[in-house]
């Protein structure tokens, strides 16, 4: 019998212990128990941003991971310290820079908690009207580039497509795109402009019909399915103790939301639901943020038919700029204005820590005061970064592939992780 | 959160597992919390954690902050939720500076809660606070040969000189 032959007898009756190369006799050692150590970026596309895995590889399957981080540190915490109460606002939406306007809450409501400024009815509205189409716009950059990690391209350019009627909103609004400032210690800078409520409720009628859409693309698409589902569960016993909240969570069916639990701005006014999933995989993550995207929706209708009028920020001329118009016939009012973009205003001593619900989780923002016109310290609590600690959870005996799709569905925002 | 005699409740209940871990209580813009020995800290949070009818079983945040020129300087926040109450505590640990170079120490909390972990190593890496017990203290957001605690007070915020270039050439 030719040599040929008997290589192919052993190939067929052992073939689920043997390997070609074992066959062909290429190698001496079994390569398929060998741990293998890979560096994964920081610089590399599927990773969301700038960040290191260090992996432990056996064969093609993840045994064991370490995130490492820090790549984009900036030290904005530390630069907090160095500005007036009213410049620490643009520095901050800086952190997570796809979920602004949480970060500008976060920090304004901690400082309105510490100087005792209740905002007007008005601003409290067109806030949570921000809040949730940045949510919106946030969920949409996920599903954009989650979707295509796992090869759907066309997701990326409709979520894309539908992210830019946020960002039009926005600027009409705020005159930036991203990166606002619109809320202000008091409310928000300045009232929305003629137009935007048609465009905005346009908007708000079109998104659960694109939602449904996303839907119709990923929900029968047998890739997508199989690359999502059993993918990824960690127990929620488990997520609570590692300290995640946000999607992730619920998606582990623990119905834990800050809007509904500890609520704040005109939340407790609106009828929203809160979507929770039921095995906590990555199609359960998937599930929903879609969901929250159209609840979300939902809101922002809601805020619009219910705007009050009256003021969009507070009258405190200690604390708020005085309108633009008295500077050129009140003394009183130039004065206001002189001391607040000069020194600032002052801050009695004492600390606050205050906790709102962004796309990611529990986004808290801690601001002690020594009575001075600059902030003592601003810690920022970031979803991402406690998040990121269940990632090797997540990603623990899955392929690389896996582990991948688990890190767009676990959705760090690397700005948010390293400040 | 637990209103002011709520906290005092708590406080009391901990002063008799516990005498003396409680050193004082606070209640202030409708935050409550507790100032704990910090050689006592993990019994605390163990009983706050444990005790049937407590259940502050989540741990949202753990950061410091350098209260500078106070003595002692460093305090340590345990923010802590229990979510069928919906209450917040929070549970402060006051740290001095040793003086001598060393670094001040705290016993870790990761065995307790595991989410400690990424946030003791933060507080490390910018206040150069030891967590004695913690499995992996390096610092996380800084390199590794960074020299400093840079979110202390006495340590400068940096920044380049302004160069009046013109009036130099001109003036000077």
């Amino acid at each position: 019998m030719a040599e040929h032959e008997v290589r192919e007898a052993i190939a067929f009756e052992d073939a689920a212990a043997l390997t070609t190369a074992d066959l062909t006799g290429e190698l001496s050692e079994d390569r398929t128990t060998e741990l293998m150590t890979v560096n994964i970026g920081p610089h590399h596309p599927a990773t969301h941003g700038v960040l290191r895995l260090v992996v432990d590889l056996e064969g093609e399957v993840v045994r064991d991971l370490k995130p490492v981080i820090g790549y984009v540190h900036t030290g904005i915490e530390k630069s907090c310290e160095d500005k007036s109460y009213w410049k620490v606002i643009p520095f901050v939406e800086r952190m997570d820079y796809v979920s602004y306007f949480f970060q500008m809450q976060a920090y304004c409501g901690a400082v309105e908690q510490l100087v005792g400024l209740e905002i007007p009815p008005r601003a409290k509205y067109l806030r949570t009207l921000f809040l949730e189409l940045n949510r919106i716009h946030s969920h949409l950059v996920w599903l954009g580039t989650t979707a295509l990690d796992l090869g759907a391209i066309s997701m990326l350019w409709y979520c894309f497509r539908e992210r830019d009627r946020i960002l039009d909103l926005f600027e009409m609004a705020a005159g930036q795109r991203m990166h606002t400032r619109y809320f202000q210690v008091g409310g928000v800078i300045e009232d929305i402009p003629l137009g935007f409520e048609q465009k905005c409720r346009s908007f708000a009628e079109d998104m659960p019909v694109r939602v449904g859409q996303y839907e119709a693309l990923l929900d029968r698409n047998e890739v997508f399915l199989q690359r999502t589902k059993g993918v990824g569960i960690v127990d929620r016993e488990r997520l609570l103790d590692l300290g995640v909240t946000g999607p992730l969570l619920r998606a582990a069916g623990e119905p834990w939301d800050l809007r509904k639990a500890t609520p704040y701005l005109v939340y407790p006014e609106l009828d929203f639901k809160i979507p929770v999933g039921t095995v906590g995989d990555n199609y359960d993550r998937y599930r929903v943020r879609v969901a929250e995207m159209v609840e979300s929706a939902k809101i922002v209708a809601q805020c619009l038919d219910a705007l009050p009028e009256g003021p969009f920020i507070a009258e405190d001329r200690k604390y708020v700029l005085p309108p633009r118009s008295e500077l050129s016939t009140s003394m009183e009012s130039l004065i206001h204005h002189f001391k607040l973009v000069t020194e600032g205003f002052r801050v009695e001593a004492g600390e606050v820590y205050n906790a709102i619900e962004s796309p990611r989780g529990e986004l808290g923002c801690y601001v002690l005061a020594d009575g001075s016109s600059k902030p003592a310290r601003v810690h920022f609590r970031d979803a991402s970064f406690v998040n990121l600690q269940s990632f090797a959870d997540m990603a623990a005996d899955s392929y690389i592939a896996d582990m991948i799709c688990s890190l767009g569905m676990l959705d760090p925002i690397l700005g948010g992780v390293d400040r | 959160m637990p209103d002011a005699p709520g906290l005092e409740l708590i406080r009391g209940e901990i002063e008799r597992d516990h005498p003396g871990a409680v050193t004082s209580t606070s209640f202030d813009r409708e935050q409550a919390a507790l100032l704990v020995d910090p050689a006592q800290l993990i019994a605390v949070l163990t009983w706050l954690r444990n005790t049937p009818g407590q259940g502050y079983r989540f741990l949202s945040s753990l950061h410091a902050a350098d209260y500078l020129p106070a003595e002692p300087r460093f305090g340590v926040h345990y923010e802590l939720i229990n979510r069928e109450r919906v209450e917040r505590i929070r549970v402060k640990a006051m740290l001095s500076d040793p003086g001598d170079g060393s670094l001040p120490q705290l016993d870790s909390c990761v065995e307790l809660f595991p989410t400690a972990n990424f946030q003791e190593r933060e507080v490390f890496d910018f206040f150069g606070i030891e967590f004695r017990g913690h499995p992996e203290l390096t610092r996380i957001l800084l390199p590794e040969d960074y020299v400093g605690w840079p979110q202390r007070r006495d340590f400068p915020v940096g920044g380049e000189p302004v160069t009046f270039t013109y009036n130099e050439r001109n003036y000077g």
